[in-house]
């Protein structure tokens, strides 16, 4: 159970016209909820997508609680899960039946009483019988959670994950991911744009720009180290401040 | 049977579960998969019965033409119905959710397996069974012969199948189209209506490359002279097996190169 939850040793993504992710390092200690935050292209989604096993890196390290996710990812993914409003679920399948079969995927024992349990706490029993592709954005949102918690994981990875909520279903959404986690101990790294919410739910935010790592620290170290009032003032002054120096941080 | 071969049968057959429920889920599609082949049953059923007075091709034996239909769709079918099912999770976008669970390729590849043989006798069953009351024919009256052309025909429409899935992970949604195109490419040298000594002799070197040609050869010899060619048979699993082999590493080298393109996340429409 040692060790952080997330381990990235001089992880580096190439394409061949870009640098998607150039030489980062960083740590998410085990039970905390971590930020990775960063303009668009900034790298964010590409590393989620590696830890996730999705995408393979040119070169670097990474370990997924404890384990070496290029070498051993399939003893890891069933410990982990994703979540992206990007990424809808099937949209001709009912709800009840995606959750069925991620349910299966994953080898749980009592499908029904897990999916009848997640349905509760999420507030999704009303719609489990309709297309997964007939529900609004905050519906879609609370389903793709609720696939994403099917397997109890311990490691969750979010991307943007109250991106195109209204303000009252992103709150509810944050509330949930805060009280999940307070009771489960789990390890929470989420890539996003929304400052409040960083601000709100993570402990540990590393600020990236242009596949580097440009700076770190809680929300609130970040704050002050800036003279700002809040992340995304730190967030605007490190995106257009062209003197930030574009070295990794130790 | 060990713990981790039992969680590998029921990822499968998770993935099997989603292809049943969509097929259920639409009931225009469950019917499109009986409609071709009902429908070309039809149009060579009743050609046969012209043919069967004014040809000696057909009177010497009159399934010959609507069993050559019929094992010709094994072929098409059991292509299309892997690549359908493997393009269901490309239109939706998918593969993203799939390969983060602990999913395995292979386990993937052996679910698109198992629902293109159920496609095929969703599809092939109701027209081999009107044909007995509409012609006279059964095409089980070929016997044992019959289930051997059924595997290689479906083993070959897998491999075909395998091979335009690893074109379309490594160029993306445009070669779409090939799921629907290929197999016509080979009908022509497959001799599926007409004998391989009609090609002309360059021609019958490729034909006799193709494990098709030794299944429509074997089901005329056994329709015409009542011998089922062993030969012909061995032959055809021979190459089944190489094709198979092919496809799959096709598969399965574009499906890495896409984990390592980040093509996993993005594809779709």
């Amino acid at each position: 159970m040692g060790g952080p939850a997330v381990k990235v040793e001089t992880l580096v993504k190439c394409y061949p016209t870009a640098v998607a992710v150039d030489g980062i390092s960083f740590t998410v200690a085990r039970g905390t909820t971590a930020a990775l935050l960063g303009g668009n292209g900034a790298g964010k989604t590409t590393t989620l997508s590696i830890l996730l096993g999705l995408l393979l890196p040119t070169a670097g390290r990474v370990q997924v609680l404890g384990e070496d996710i290029l070498r051993h990812r399939y003893r890891v993914l069933p410990r982990m899960n994703f979540s992206s409003p990007f990424v809808d679920l099937p949209h001709r399948l009912t709800v009840r039946q995606n959750l069925q079969i991620y349910a299966r995927l994953y080898g749980l024992p009592d499908q029904r009483r897990r999916i009848d349990q997640l349905a509760s706490d999420l507030q999704i029993s009303a719609f489990l019988e309709r297309p997964a592709g007939k529900l609004s954005a905050g519906q879609k949102t609370r389903v793709a959670l609720a696939k994403a918690l099917l397997n109890e994981p311990e490691l969750l990875l979010l991307d943007e994950p109250t991106a195109s909520l209204d303000p009252d279903t992103a709150d509810w959404v944050r509330s949930y991911l805060e009280s999940w986690r307070a009771h489960t101990g789990a390890t929470i790294l989420m890539a996003s744009h929304n400052m409040g919410e960083v601000e709100r739910l993570c402990s540990e935010v590393i600020m990236m720009k242009a596949g580097r790592i440009v700076d770190r620290g809680s929300p609130q170290t970040l704050i002050d180290r800036y003279g700002r009032t809040n992340l995304e003032e730190v967030f605007l002054h490190i995106a257009r401040d062209a003197r930030v120096e574009l070295q990794p941080v130790k | 049977m060990t713990r981790e071969l039992r969680s590998s049968a029921g990822r499968v057959w998770a993935m099997l579960l989603r292809y049943l429920y969509l097929l259920r889920s639409s009931w225009p599609r469950t019917l499109e998969l009986l409609y071709w082949p009902t429908l070309q049953m039809l149009i060579w059923g009743f050609m046969s019965q012209f043919l069967y007075v004014n040809s000696s091709y057909v009177f010497r034996a009159f399934g010959v033409l609507l069993a050559a239909v019929m094992l010709w769709d094994v072929l098409f079918r059991g292509q299309l119905g892997l690549s359908m099912s493997f393009l269901e999770e490309m239109w939706a976008r998918n593969l993203g959710h799939l390969f983060v669970t602990p999913l395995r390729p292979y386990e993937w590849v052996l679910s698109l397996l198992s629902m293109s043989m159920i496609r095929v006798l969703l599809g092939m069953m109701p027209a081999a069974l009107l044909a007995i009351p509409l012609y006279h024919y059964s095409i089980f009256a070929l016997g044992m012969p019959l289930v051997a052309f059924f595997a290689v025909l479906l083993i070959m429409g897998w491999s075909l199948g395998l091979a335009i899935c690893g074109l379309i992970l490594r160029q993306g949604m445009g070669a779409e189209g090939l799921a629907w195109t290929v197999v016509f490419t080979i009908s022509p040298i497959s001799c599926v209506y007409y004998p391989v000594s009609t090609l002309p002799g360059w021609l019958q070197h490729a034909a006799w490359a193709l494990p098709s040609t030794y299944v429509f050869e074997g089901m005329r010899a056994v329709l015409f002279a009542g011998i089922f060619r062993t030969d012909y048979l061995l032959s055809a699993l021979s190459l089944d097996i190489v094709y198979v082999a092919l496809g799959a590493i096709t598969f399965f080298v574009a499906f890495r190169d896409a984990r390592r393109r980040g093509a996993l996340l993005q594809m779709g429409e």
